[in-house]
Parts: C-alpha cells; sequence; structure tokens
C-alpha cells in the first residue's frame, strides 16, 4: 500500500468511527427531543445523560482526528472543502458547540426550567450537526468541491445528494443511537423505558431504510461516479449493510438487545464503508484523486507514526472506557 | 514619522477575509484559551487535592475534589467545543495558509489530537468513577490527565513556536519543498513558549480557583473547608507565578536575534538607542513616543543581559514588515506588570505566614486574591496578544504575510456577530450553571442529582 493510500484509510477509519460513536451520541437528542413533558420524559432523559456522559467527549475528539489527519495529510483540498462548504460546515460546528455546552449545562442545572432550555438546545443541536456534515459529504461525493480554491458555496450543497445525505445522516445515528439506549435500558432493569425505545427505535430503523432506497434514484442522476462505484465495487458493502440492518431490526424485535448493538454497528459501518470504496481513487469526486492531493511524503510518513502511536495508547484506553461504561456495574445511574 | 503607515497600511487593499477573520480569531481563540488553562492545569490540582483526602484521610479534601470534577465536566465541555470552532477555523478563515503548509505544520497538532483524545477517555473515567471504581485506583485516572495537558501544550506551543520561527522547509520558484516535519515540529521557538504557557496554565487556574474560596472568605465562610479550597490552588498559582518572570525572561532574551520587530515594539523603541531605557508605559502618537517613563539602562539590561547591548529599533525595520506597535507594546507591558504583581503578592503571602501572621485573616488581602482570579486571565490575554500581533504582518514569520493566509470571503462578519451572540450565550449559560452549582453545595446537597430523575422530583416536592 502507497503511503497516501495507508494515510487514507486511517483517515476514513476516523470517518467510520466518528460515524459510528459519535453518531450514536448525536442520535441520542432525537430521542431527547421527542421523549415528551418533562415527567413523562424524565426517565428517558436521564438514560440519555447516564449513557452519553462519560463517552461524548471521546466520541467527539473523533472528529478532531478526521479534521487533522485530513488538512495533514491533503491540506489543498481541506483549504477547498472548508471554503466551499463553509456554510453545511458551520451550521455543523453550531449544532457541535451547542450540543456539547447544552448537555454539561443541563446535566448540572439548578432548576428544571433552567434544564427544559438546556435539553432542548442539546436535542435540537443533536440533529443539526449530523444533518450538515451529511449535506457536505454529500457535495464531496457529487463531485462538487473543487480540488482548489472556493466552489459554489450554495450550489455545492442544496442538492438532491446532499439532502439525501443530511438525511440518512440523521437516520443512521438515531437508529445506533436507538438500539445502544435500549440496551442501556435494559441492562438497568428499566422495562417500561426498554418498551418505549424499542418502538421508536424500530420506527427510525424502518423509516431510515426507506430513506436509503429512495436516495438511489436521484443519486444516479445526481451523483453518478459515487453511483457507478456503489453499483459496483462496493455492492457487497451495501448489501452487508441492509442485511444487517434488517438483521438488527429484527433482534430488537425478539428483544435480542445486546447482539442488535454489533449489527447495527455493522450496518452503519457498512453504509459508511460503502460510500468510501465507492467514490475510491477520489478523494474529491471527480476533482483530486488521493494520491494527487497528498501532501509531503516525509508528513505522510510522520503522520502514520503518529496513528501507529495513537492505535498503540488510545486504542487500549478507549477500550477500557467502553469496558465500564458497557459493563453492569455501570448500568446504574446512580448520580 | 514612519511607524504610523504600517497601521494604514494593514487596512487597505486587504483581502475581505482578512479583518472578520482576525476578530473571529481573537474572539475564538482569547475565549477558548482560558477553558485551555483549566483543562491542563485543573486535572493536576484536582489530583493534589484528591491525593490529600485519600492518604491523608481528609473528608474535606475529598469533598473539594468531587466537587471540582464536577466544575471541571461544565468548564471542559464548553473547552472542547470551543476548541473545535478552531479546528474548523483553520480552515474556514485561513485557507492560504492550510493550503500551502498544511503539511508542514500538522504533524503537533496530529500529537495534539492524541492528546486530547486520552484526556478526554479518562476524563470520562475520572468523573463517572467516583464510587465506581476503587478510590486509589480512580485517584490514578488523573494521572493520564496531568500529562496529556503537558503534551497537549507542548504541541499547539509547536505550531504557534514554528508560525514565529519557521523551519522544516523551503521555498524553491514559490513551492513549498523539502518538508521535514518533525524538524517543524521541534523548532528552537517551541521549548520556552510551552514553558511559559504551560506555567501560565497554572496561573490562571491556580488564581481563579483560590479566588472563589477568597471571596467565600470575604463573606464570612471562614471554615476550613474554605481555608484548603483556597490554599492547595494557590500553592500552584504560587510556584508558577514565581517561575513566570524567570521564564519569560529567557523567552524574550531570544526575541533580539530571532524577532527584533516584535522585540522593539515590546519596548517602544523607535530608535535604536545604546543602552536601551525601559520604557515604562506610553503611547506612539503621530510618530512619537508620549507619556512614557523612560528607566535608563534598564532595557538593555533586561532584553540583551548587558548594559550596552540596544534594543534594535523600529527604523531599522522596513514600515511594511512593522507590528502594530501600541497594541504591542501596551499588551506585552500589561502581561510583565501584572505578572510581577501577581509575583510581589505571593512572596508577601508566604513571608507572613512565615513570620507568623496569616493574611487570609485580612480583607484586604482577601480582596486582593479575589482579583487575582481575573488578573490572571487578564496577564494570559495580554501575552497572547502581545505574541500575535507582535508577529504581524506575518502569519508565518517573514515566510507568508496574513493578507496572504485569508480568504476573499466578506460574508465572515456574519460569522463574528453570530459566534458573537453564541460565545456570549455560552458564558451567560455556564456562569448561571457554576452559580446554582455553588448554591446548591451552600445548601447542603452534594451529589447534584439529573434535573429530571426522580430525587430531584421529590425534593421539590417536598419544597412545595
Amino acid at each position: 500500500m502507497s503511503l497516501e493510500l495507508a494515510v487514507a484509510a486511517a483517515l476514513f477509519t476516523g470517518v467510520i468511527a466518528y460515524a459510528l460513536l459519535g453518531g450514536a451520541d448525536f442520535g441520542s437528542g432525537f430521542y431527547d427531543l421527542t421523549a415528551g413533558g418533562s415527567r413523562r420524559g424524565a426517565e428517558l432523559r436521564t438514560q440519555v445523560d447516564h449513557s452519553l456522559g462519560p463517552v461524548w467527549e471521546a466520541n467527539h475528539v473523533w472528529l478532531i482526528y478526521v479534521l487533522v489527519v485530513w488538512w495533514t495529510g491533503f491540506p489543498a483540498s481541506f483549504a477547498s472543502t472548508m471554503s466551499t462548504l463553509i456554510f453545511p460546515m458551520l451550521f455543523a460546528l453550531l449544532g457541535i458547540v451547542l450540543r456539547g455546552a447544552a448537555f454539561a449545562f443541563r446535566k448540572y442545572s439548578g432548576s428544571l426550567r433552567q434544564a427544559q432550555l438546556f435539553g432542548a438546545v442539546f436535542a435540537a443541536s443533536s440533529l443539526i450537526t449530523p444533518f450538515f456534515l451529511g449535506a457536505a459529504a454529500g457535495a464531496i461525493a457529487s463531485g462538487r468541491v473543487p480540488a482548489e480554491g472556493r466552489g459554489d458555496v450554495w450550489g455545492s450543497w442544496l442538492t438532491a445528494t446532499s439532502f439525501f445525505g443530511g438525511a440518512i445522516a440523521v437516520g443512521t445515528c438515531a437508529f445506533l443511537a436507538g438500539v445502544f439506549l435500549v440496551a442501556d435500558a435494559a441492562r438497568a432493569g428499566r422495562t417500561h423505558l426498554v418498551a418505549q425505545l424499542r418502538a421508536r427505535t424500530l420506527g427510525v430503523g424502518a423509516v431510515t431504510g426507506l430513506v436509503v432506497f429512495a436516495a438511489l434514484v436521484p443519486l444516479h442522476e445526481d451523483a453518478p461516479t459515487l453511483w457507478a462505484g456503489l453499483s459496483g465495487r462496493a455492492l457487497p458493502l451495501v448489501l452487508l449493510s441492509a442485511a444487517a440492518g434488517a438483521a438488527t431490526l429484527w433482534l430488537l424485535w425478539v428483544g435480542r438487545h445486546s447482539v442488535a448493538r454489533l449489527t447495527a454497528l455493522v450496518a452503519v459501518a457498512a453504509v459508511v464503508s460503502g460510500w468510501g470504496i465507492g467514490q475510491y481513487p477520489w478523494l474529491l469526486v471527480d476533482e483530486v484523486t488521493l494520491t494527487d492531493a497528498a501532501g509531503a511524503p516525509a508528513t505522510l510518513a510522520a503522520l502514520l507514526v503518529a496513528v501507529g502511536i495513537a492505535g498503540a495508547v488510545v486504542l487500549p484506553a478507549l477500550a477500557y472506557l467502553f469496558s465500564l461504561t458497557q459493563s453492569e456495574k455501570w448500568a446504574d445511574a446512580g448520580h | 514619522m514612519e511607524p504610523l503607515l504600517a497601521l494604514t497600511s494593514l487596512v487597505t487593499d486587504d483581502p475581505a477575509g482578512l479583518l472578520p477573520a482576525r476578530q473571529q480569531m481573537a474572539l475564538s481563540l482569547g475565549w477558548h484559551i482560558v477553558l485551555a488553562c483549566f483543562g491542563v492545569a485543573f486535572p493536576t490540582i484536582i489530583f493534589a487535592m484528591h491525593w490529600r483526602g485519600i492518604y491523608r484521610d481528609d473528608p474535606d479534601a475529598l469533598v473539594l475534589a468531587k466537587r471540582w470534577s464536577k466544575v471541571s465536566a461544565v468548564l471542559f465541555a464548553i473547552g472542547a467545543v470551543s476548541g473545535t470552532v478552531l479546528s474548523f477555523e483553520f480552515g474556514l478563515l485561513w485557507p492560504g495558509l492550510m493550503s500551502r503548509f498544511g503539511d508542514v505544520l500538522g504533524l503537533p497538532f496530529a500529537f495534539e489530537g492524541l492528546a486530547f483524545f486520552l484526556e478526554a477517555i479518562f476524563l470520562g473515567i475520572y468523573l463517572y468513577g467516583w464510587g465506581r471504581i476503587p478510590p486509589k485506583q480512580h485517584l490514578l485516572m488523573l494521572v493520564p490527565m496531568g500529562i496529556t495537558g503537558v503534551v497537549g501544550t507542548f504541541c499547539v506551543l509547536a505550531v504557534n513556536g514554528w508560525m514565529n520561527n519557521p523551519t522544516g522547509f523551503r521555498i524553491e520558484g514559490g513551492e513549498v519543498v523539502d518538508v521535514q516535519p518533525w524538524v517543524a515540529f521541534l523548532n528552537d521557538g517551541v521549548w520556552m513558549q510551552f514553558l511559559h504557557m504551560w506555567v501560565a496554565a497554572f496561573m490562571v487556574a491556580g488564581f481563579a480557583i483560590s479566588a472563589v474560596y477568597a471571596a467565600g472568605m470575604l463573606r464570612g465562610r471562614r471554615d476550613r473547608h474554605h481555608r484548603l479550597g483556597f490554599t492547595v490552588p494557590f500553592v500552584f498559582a504560587t510556584v508558577a507565578a514565581l517561575l513566570q518572570p524567570v521564564i519569560g525572561h529567557l523567552l524574550g532574551s531570544r526575541l533580539a536575534s530571532t524577532q527584533p520587530a516584535k522585540l522593539a515594539a515590546f519596548e517602544l523603541a523607535l530608535e535604536t538607542e545604546s543602552p536601551s531605557p525601559l520604557r515604562l508605559g506610553g503611547l506612539l502618537v503621530d510618530g512619537e513616543v508620549r507619556y512614557a517613563l523612560d528607566i535608563p539602562y534598564l532595557g538593555s539590561l533586561i532584553a540583551r543581559n548587558s548594559f550596552t547591548e540596544p534594543v534594535q529599533g523600529l527604523d531599522t525595520i522596513p514600515v511594511d514588515e512593522q507590528p502594530p506597535v501600541n497594541i504591542t507594546h501596551l499588551a506585552f507591558q500589561s502581561m510583565v506588570g501584572i505578572g510581577t504583581l501577581l509575583a510581589l503578592a505571593v512572596v508577601l503571602f508566604w513571608l507572613a505566614r512565615w513570620r507568623g501572621h496569616d493574611l487570609l485573616g485580612n480583607r484586604w488581602f482577601l480582596r486582593g486574591a479575589v482579583l487575582a482570579g481575573p488578573l490572571a486571565v487578564v496577564a494570559l490575554e495580554a501575552g497572547w496578544i502581545a505574541t500575535e500581533v507582535g508577529r504581524q504582518p506575518w502569519v508565518v514569520y517573514g515566510v507568508m504575510r496574513t493578507t496572504e493566509a485569508a480568504g476573499d470571503n466578506p460574508g465572515l462578519w456574519w460569522l463574528l456577530g453570530i459566534s458573537t451572540v453564541v460565545y456570549t450565550a455560552m458564558t451567560v449559560g455556564a456562569v448561571v450553571v457554576l452559580r446554582s452549582m455553588a448554591r446548591r453545595w451552600r445548601e447542603g446537597e452534594e451529589d447534584l442529582p439529573s434535573p429530571y430523575g426522580p430525587e430531584r422530583e421529590s425534593l421539590e416536592g417536598a419544597d412545595a
């Protein structure tokens, strides 16, 4: 594997990790938003607080990882993407800022009224970020971001591909979040909450599946390069995603919540990988390939050293965090 | 005279995205840098308190450590999101810098991201580990956070050091070639800049936290809890405040050879004088220095370690390579002045204590200790303004002008407006929540249950 490809693989691994882990955190906002009044929604919101609290900052860092590897490994394309997609990026950023701040503020709110205000901001902004990041991905995948300079700041992302990209991002985030929240609630023995969340997660999963299929129609016209990749090289991943998604719905239905977490992760990882493999070898579709966009070879090599150290140091720590939070001992909401 | 022309040339013929980008950077970085100080220093300060609680069997210390961990949860959250803003802004505001030098300056950011990753992971474990992890093991979760504070600071300052002392590449026919990322990472400027910032973080966090307990003592809460809450961070602040003048001096003495324009602006030296005076205060008005108090010899002594070596004057530097003089000079002197004041104040406190006088019983000292918190923040901001504005008109010193780094997007003014609203709201939100936490703690509520939780509802029901 060439240096550029190795760095691109490291970059895309970050994209998948962020989609899975960050996505599950953002998706929780959907259930929080639709949990109902403060009394009826109390149990669910407390569960969201407890499930996200220890992990959301670590999960968020995957985005920083992606940005840093991108601008260090492929600097010119980073500058042109940020300049062109300034609006979706800024909206996504606004969501990130409001979500993180409001989540922390809500947990320590002094009154129910404050908690309601911060909670509404947290939940709404949780949906904004995945939508606009999905829309930005759609703009790249449909070949609307130039290799250098600033492209059309509106026309690049006000398109069918970007719209579906955003909708699919919101749907998959909510689906993942639902599956994990159901499992967390089941581990804590909150049967009423499990039933409530399971019904919604099944609904979200079904709708998201339909949106993904509906998206195939405009994609054919609007993003031919991606379409060719998805229906060719990446087809096995698309099929895997569909199968894993369906399996997740079935597992939820029959109450196998723990296993459903795995199939849900596979479903989302497969669809995101499908996008990456589908648009290979392009970094910015139809504009610049990974190889041509790469920065100085010495920097790519150094970046791989950093990634290797991250793998050796960060991954075990991350595994420790998740082993704690996903264990029985931490399931109790405590305080 | 000439220098004023430098100022006016800054506002003409600039790309439309330059001025809003500068203001946006000032707002977002100026806000984040305060939170970053807490992210770097607070875990170590909490460690000291938590250690005392466990190994000295001190229940007051344990209560304080637990409360501080909750405060850090709020501060770190807004620190994390405001840091993310900066990652986006590199591309959004400075496309010229990133597209040309992204692969030169990027490596330290990769390691900074790694450090931030570990900090976020262990923060999560530490915050939620109370009562879930065996106490001695739980305490250890703070150790990686202290280390990542060091690594993260070093990496960020490596980028800033590189901007001030660019190295690790060559320009050939207008192209950046022969990129050596490790050379750029470990540039000459990073070591002292890192120490200066790392110690500054302990000054800001130490003085700010002890200020909170000094305020409590002023209101008559003179229990052991408050004395301990004051003393532990104050010890950190003391060590930092005493080291900082030495580090600052060593850092500054590099400038004569590396960045003479910045040094000239710091010292308000229009002409090369031998020996150079130390110019206290003063403004450049119509090309002349006004309202300054000159102390002979001291300028040469401090900046050059010599009685005769001069500070190179601004008149030796081309007008279009001079920084805005007044901002740089005033910011620099504010930093030094406040730093000196804080160093004298901590010496006074410990000397008095050694002689058997406890200044915590003195209302004027407590008022000063309350003021020291915001003053340390002002010194931090002033120091940052001094070094950043003093580097102008360059973004990469001597290589790329800030005008070349900016984009041509006039819409950035909108971004600045919205950002101002969002940052104001975030500041208000943090203050409201932190104050409400303190209020509930004073009322004897220790665990701060979820506002949605059944415990809270029953509490509110009991009140009604």
